[in-house]
C-alpha cells in the first residue's frame, strides 16, 4: 500500500510542476522572434501527434495496429475531408468504433 | 485575428448555436479586476466543456473500477483529485497492478504527463500576469481544453481553456468514486466507442483550425510522422514529446526571412505579428 501512496504523491507533485513549467518559464513576456516562430508551431505539431497516438495502438508483434478505433477516427477524417464539421465527425467516430467492436468481438 | 476562429467554430459546432453569442477572444481583462466567471470566453469554455465532462464521468467510472482492486477505495479518488490526468493514472495503475513497484509506476505516469511541458510552452506566450498566476493557469491544462483553446497562429485563449476544463474536474473525481463504490455500472466505455471521441475531436480541431497552409501544415505533418514512427519503438508518452521537434522548422522560416523578401512576407502572413 505504501507504493500506491508514494506513486500518487510523487506523480501529483511532478504533474503540477510539469503543467506549471511552460507558463512560468516562458509566459508573461514577449519572446524573441525566432523563439516565437517555433512556439507558434508547437500547437499543430502536438495536436497532430495527439491524434496519431490516440488513433493507433501497438500490436502484440510490436508494430502499429489498425483496430476498431482506427476505423472510427478514419471515418471522422473522411467526414472532415468532405467538409463536415466537428460534431458529425466525432459522432461518426464513436458510432463506427462501437459498431465495429460489436461486430468483430 | 478574426473575431471567430475556425477552431472556435469547430467547438461551437459541438455545442450548438447558443454558444455563438460571444465577444472577440482578444481581451479578457486579464490584468483587470474582472471576475473570470463574468467573462464571456469563460462561459463559452464551460459550455464547450460540458459534453467532455459527460465523457469524463464515464472514463472516471472505468478508472475507479480498474483501480479499486489495486489501491483500495480511497487512493483512486485521491489520485483523480490530485492528478486529474487520465492517461497517466491508467498507466501508473496498470504498472502497480502488474507488481511493477512505485518507481516504475511513477516513471510511466511522468512520461505520459511530460507532454504538458511542450503544451505549456505553446500556451505560455498567451499568458500574462505574475508567475504564480501563470503556474495556476497551467494546472487547468488537459488535452481537450488546451486543444480547444488554441486560436491558431500560436495564440491561445486561456480564459476559455479554464472554463472548458472546469466541468471535467468534478466529473472525473465523482466518476472515479462511482466506479470505486458502485462498480461497473456502464460496462466497458470502449464498447461505446468513447476512446475514439478524443482523437476525432483533435482531428477536427486540427483540420478546422491549425492546418493553415505553409509551415503550420508542415509542422503538423512532421509531428504526426515523428509520433507514428516512434509509437512502436518508445514507451507511451515519448512520441508526443518528440513530435515537438517538428516546431523547429520555425527556425528555418526565421532564417529564410532574414535572407529574402519572400521569406519575410511569409513570416508575417503565417506566423502573425511578432510582439
Amino acid at each position: 500500500m505504501t507504493a500506491v501512496w508514494v506513486t500518487i504523491g510523487v506523480l501529483a507533485v511532478a504533474t503540477a510542476a510539469i503543467r506549471a513549467s511552460g507558463p512560468v518559464l516562458l509566459g508573461g513576456r514577449d519572446l524573441p522572434a525566432p523563439v516565437h516562430q517555433v512556439v507558434g508551431l508547437l500547437a499543430p505539431a502536438l495536436l497532430a501527434a495527439l491524434v496519431v497516438v490516440e488513433t493507433f495502438s501497438v500490436s502484440a508483434g510490436g508494430g502499429l495496429e489498425v483496430d476498431e478505433r482506427t476505423l472510427g477516427v478514419g471515418a471522422a477524417g473522411i467526414v472532415l475531408a468532405r467538409g463536415g464539421s466537428a460534431l458529425p465527425a466525432v459522432a461518426i467516430a464513436a458510432i463506427v468504433t462501437a459498431v465495429a467492436r460489436a461486430l468483430l468481438s | 485575428m478574426p473575431p471567430v476562429s475556425p477552431a472556435a467554430l469547430g467547438v461551437r459546432a459541438l455545442i450548438g448555436p447558443a454558444a455563438i453569442v460571444t465577444a472577440p477572444p482578444a481581451d479578457h481583462g486579464q490584468n483587470g479586476r474582472m471576475l473570470i466567471t463574468r467573462d464571456p470566453a469563460f462561459r463559452e469554455g464551460v459550455r464547450a466543456g460540458l459534453p467532455f465532462a459527460a465523457a469524463a464521468v464515464l472514463l472516471g467510472i472505468s478508472f475507479g473500477v480498474l483501480a479499486e482492486p489495486v489501491m483500495g477505495q480511497v487512493a483512486p479518488i485521491v489520485m483523480s483529485a490530485a492528478l486529474f490526468a487520465g492517461a497517466a493514472q491508467f498507466a501508473a495503475t496498470a504498472v502497480l497492478a502488474a507488481g511493477g513497484g512505485a518507481v516504475a509506476a511513477i516513471l510511466a505516469g511522468v512520461l505520459l504527463n511530460a507532454r504538458y511541458g511542450p503544451m505549456g510552452v505553446a500556451l505560455a506566450p498567451s499568458l500574462r500576469g505574475g508567475a504564480r498566476k501563470r503556474a495556476a493557469i497551467g494546472q487547468a491544462m488537459i488535452d481537450f481544453s488546451w486543444a480547444a483553446a488554441s486560436r491558431g497562429r500560436g495564440s491561445f485563449d486561456p480564459v476559455f481553456m479554464i472554463g472548458a476544463t472546469l466541468p471535467s474536474y468534478p466529473c472525473w473525481v465523482a466518476g472515479t468514486a462511482i466506479g470505486v463504490f458502485a462498480g461497473d455500472l456502464i460496462g466497458d466505455p470502449e464498447a461505446l466507442g468513447l476512446d475514439a471521441l478524443f482523437p476525432a475531436f483533435f482531428l477536427a480541431l486540427l483540420v478546422e483550425g491549425e492546418l493553415r497552409p505553409g509551415r503550420p501544415a508542415v509542422a503538423a505533418g512532421l509531428g504526426a510522422a515523428i509520433a507514428l514512427a516512434l509509437i512502436p519503438l518508445t514507451p507511451a508518452g515519448l512520441p508526443i514529446i518528440a513530435a515537438s521537434v517538428a516546431a523547429l522548422i520555425g527556425l528555418l522560416a526565421a532564417r529564410g526571412s532574414a535572407h529574402g523578401e519572400k521569406g519575410a512576407s511569409d513570416g508575417a502572413s503565417e506566423s502573425g505579428p511578432v510582439p
